[in-house]
């Protein structure tokens, strides 16, 4: 059993969580990910490990509510614990001195790409980070941001809140301008990560995602999160999630996301029409 | 009046199973088990022979016509008593082992007629202990101060951790997942080998001292350098043959296409057979066709009929004489109406437009000369190809060696293939204190076999922590 240390609701359906795990903490590097399971029915899904404190023991994971997991993940609080907590898995994202990296980050991905962004500043790099949001309302961890990046730049989807756009918008903006960029790194939703390498692509700017592919175990045995990276199979848990993003093709993997909808759904409306009377 | 002279003829005794028809609809173990009555007079087949053959043909050496003789007397407190002197999981391999080429391919009996059924009571000696409720506990030599951590609690990490600890030894079992037991979880689906069994054989591990730390992935979560610096003065590695094996064809990334170890985890360990109860989705497929032809695409087969599937084919390369699967599970297989598709191969997965597999195009195949492994090698027909529907294939054509660990400790030798290098009468690795055992080393293999290395490998650790590298 992983004790919960904090829970907090950051924006309306989108949560931090603070395990105790000291082990994981010890280990963790930026780009790295858990595999957690609610209880002894839920299902294994991977988060990105947003946060981590050596000293005190702790990870800190920040999710969205999409389906069943993630929602009787989200009904737990300070002092509950989950079943399973596995990590820290994937290759690390690379981290050298490479001049001007844009970080980018959409929904959960506003707290994913911190690490990076702090990682980056602290190798020598100019940091620009960009984060987007629907709306005003749903922004995070601004303040985070600012502090580990040597510009912040905020995009909304309906203009709520600095300029009207969303990521493609500013990093154009950003690649016409005078700067030259190094790297970008980009987590968030899969398609804005596929826009974005799209957006870099005709500049030649090396674009790095991290893919978000179904995953079961985590450590290579399963092969259900596999991906197609410049013509090759790859599994997304041990040969990435970092990918370039320019390699990836998108339509697989996007494809392969949506394997069990109907199944989700089906999940989804068990769940809720036994547990509607549950709150936060 | 009493019939002495005349010596009546035991045939070996059926052991009752659940209907073809029933049981390809449900989870529930086929094979129900001898009740004692039957156990008995199969044991009194047993010509308890002064030079038992049968025993050679067990990897472990159980003293077979000793526990065959007390069930036969009715003492079967003594019976399990005797196989657990070699064996710690006698329900497990009571079940699982290709008994055929193994203990019982040894027994005079089958020379002319049947051979005794071993398997099957050792199997009922152990499930008749379980249902006693106690589960004797054997002493423990004292402490010897000495911590040997284990990775992997699949079969041969069990034994290591088993034998250790009753000789005093502080033992710590480090394992990926959330619950111990390795494929006897995650692989063998419960109809063959219910979960309750291999929980009550950790419980059992559990109350003999062996600590089990889950959810501890070694080359992630912590090192083997850094199981040193925690005090462990020996490490066992057991991890498994956990890499699965694509055909690298196109198509193989369409929906409905998985790795029989995706499949199986989805299934087993994760329960997706009872979604949405539990969490975890699987695609309930109604065309399956699974490639391979050993046990796990025997499992995978079965499971998919009872996922609801209304046709299921294997589809394999070789003819029937080839495949590698036990007899048992392959007559199980076609009993519950599982089809083989033999001589034909794959080429390309067929998609929907929509990324969702809708067919398989094959092509079929003749024997030609034997290859290396002594098999008749299966050659292209030319203008064979074919066609065929389905939405749901399971590849199920071996398994490689995990590269997680070992990528992350360079001084333990690999062979080839990726596999551990050890040495054949100890276990001990390139890396001082580090031994390895099980599939991670021979490739998959059988659980005696893996337990067969995992004895060695605890009898080496033993001396190594009383004598010395
Ligand atoms: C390496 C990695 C890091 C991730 N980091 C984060 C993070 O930091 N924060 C966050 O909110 N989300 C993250 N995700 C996505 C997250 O895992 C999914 O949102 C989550 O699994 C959804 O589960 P569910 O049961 O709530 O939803 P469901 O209704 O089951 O599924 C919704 C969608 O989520 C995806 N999904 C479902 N099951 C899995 C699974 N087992 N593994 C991966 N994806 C799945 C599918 O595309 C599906 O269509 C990450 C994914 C990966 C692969
Ligand atoms: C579907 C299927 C059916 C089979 N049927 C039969 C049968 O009928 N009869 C038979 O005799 N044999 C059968 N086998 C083969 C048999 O199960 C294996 O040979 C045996 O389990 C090998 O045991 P092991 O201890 O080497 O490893 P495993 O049982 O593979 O266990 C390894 C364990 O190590 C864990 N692990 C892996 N990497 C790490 C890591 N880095 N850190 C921590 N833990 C890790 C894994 O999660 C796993 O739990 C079957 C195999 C499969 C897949
Ligand atoms: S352990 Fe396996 S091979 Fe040995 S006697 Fe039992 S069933 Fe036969
Ligand atoms: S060889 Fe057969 S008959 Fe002889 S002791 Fe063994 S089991 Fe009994
Ligand atoms: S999740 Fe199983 S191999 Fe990546």
């Amino acid at each position: 059993m992983y004790k919960i240390l904090k829970k907090q609701e950051l924006v309306p359906n989108i949560h931090l969580v603070k395990f105790l795990a000291p082990a994981i903490a010890k280990k963790a590097q930026p780009g790295q990910f858990v595999i957690i399971t609610v209880d002894e029915k839920g299902e294994r899904i991977p988060l990105t490990i947003a946060d981590w404190d050596k000293t005190e023991g702790s990870i800190t994971v920040v999710f969205m509510e999409v389906g069943t997991t993630t929602q009787r993940f989200a009904l737990l609080n300070t002092g509950d614990s989950i079943d399973s907590l596995v990590g820290p898995l994937g290759i690390p994202a690379h981290i050298e001195k490479v001049g001007t990296v844009v970080c980018v980050g959409g929904c959960y991905g506003i707290a994913a790409i911190m690490p990076i962004a702090r990682a980056m500043k602290e190798a020598g790099n100019k940091v620009i980070s960009i984060i987007e949001a629907r709306s005003k309302y749903l922004l995070f961890w601004e303040d985070e941001l600012k502090s580990v990046s040597d510009q912040l730049i905020v995009t909304t989807g309906d203009g709520s809140y600095a300029p009207q756009g969303w990521i493609p918008d500013q990093l154009t903006q950003i690649f016409e301008g005078e700067e030259k960029v190094d790297l970008i790194f980009a987590i968030g939703c899969t398609f804005m990560m596929k826009l974005a390498s799209e957006t870099s692509k005709p500049f030649d700017i090396k674009t790095i995602v991290h893919l978000n592919s179904i995953m079961v175990d985590g450590t290579g045995m399963c092969g259900c999160c596999r991906v197609l990276v410049g013509g090759e199979t790859k599994f997304a848990c041990v040969d990435g999630p970092e990918f370039d993003g320019h390699q990836v093709d998108w339509d697989v993997l996007l494809s392969r996301q949506s394997g069990y909808q109907d199944l989700e759904i089906q999940s989804l409306q068990n769940w809720e029409s036994r547990n509607w009377r549950r709150t936060k | 009046m009493e019939q002495k002279a005349k010596k009546e003829k035991v045939p070996r005794q059926p052991m009752p199973e659940q209907e073809p028809k029933v049981r390809a609809k449900n989870f529930q173990e086929v094979p129900l088990g001898y009740p004692p009555d039957i156990a008995m007079r199969e044991a009194s087949r047993c010509l308890q022979c002064k030079n038992p053959t049968c025993r050679t043909g067990c990897p472990v050496e159980i003293d077979i016509p000793a526990f065959i003789n007390r069930i036969k007397e009715g003492d079967f407190k003594g019976a399990i008593a005797k196989i657990k002197e070699k064996n710690a999981l006698p329900a497990v391999c009571g079940r699982v082992c290709p008994q055929e080429v193994q203990c019982e391919n040894n027994c005079i009996l089958g020379k002319k007629g049947e051979p005794v059924a071993i398997g099957r009571l050792e199997r009922f000696s152990a499930d008749w202990e379980r249902a006693q409720g106690e589960v004797s506990i054997p002493e423990k030599e004292a402490p010897t101060g000495k911590r040997i951590a284990v990775v992997g609690s699949g079969p041969s990490g069990l034994t290591v951790a088993g034998d250790l600890i009753l000789k005093g030894h502080d033992v710590t079992i480090f394992e990926a997942f959330q619950i111990p037991g390795g494929v006897l979880v995650y692989g063998i689906p419960e109809f063959r080998l219910p979960k309750a069994i291999v929980a009550a054989e950790v419980e059992y591990m559990k109350k003999l001292g062996v600590k089990f730390q889950c959810d501890m992935v070694v080359g992630a979560t912590v090192s083997i350098d850094e199981l040193f610096e925690q005090g462990y003065d020996a490490v066992y590695i057991g991890v498994g043959a956990g890499l699965p094996a694509f055909m690298r064809i196109p198509g193989e990334n369409l929906i409905g296409v998985y790795s029989a170890n995706e499949y199986l985890t989805r299934s087993n360990l994760m329960k997706a057979y009872l979604f949405p109860k539990y969490d975890t989705p699987i695609i309930r497929g109604k065309n399956v066709v699974v490639f391979g032809a050993g046990n796990v695409a025997m499992d995978s087969a079965r499971t998919a009929l009872r996922l609801g599937a209304e046709r299921v084919r294997i589809i394999y390369r070789r003819s029937r004489e080839e495949m590698p699967a036990r007899i048992e599970e392959l007559h199980h297989a076609e009993q519950e109406g599982v089809e083989l598709l033999l001589l034909a191969a794959p080429l390309n997965f067929i998609g929907d437009g929509d990324g969702r597999l809708k067919g398989v195009r094959c092509q079929r195949m003749e024997l030609g000369e034997p290859d290396e492994s002594g098999r008749r090698r299966p050659e292209p027909i030319k203008g064979s190809e074919f066609e065929t529907e389905c939405d749901t294939a399971v590849i199920a054509i071996g398994a490689g060696a995990n590269p997680l660990l070992t990528k992350k400790t360079p001084d333990i030798q690999l062979n080839r293939r990726g596999y551990i290098i050890a040495e054949p009468e100890t276990g001990k690795t390139t890396k001082k204190g580090v031994w390895a055992g099980g599939d991670i080393v021979t490739g998959q293999a059988t659980v005696i076999l893996a337990m067969g290395a995992g004895r060695m490998v605890a009898n080496s650790i033993h001396n190594y922590l009383t004598l010395g590298w």
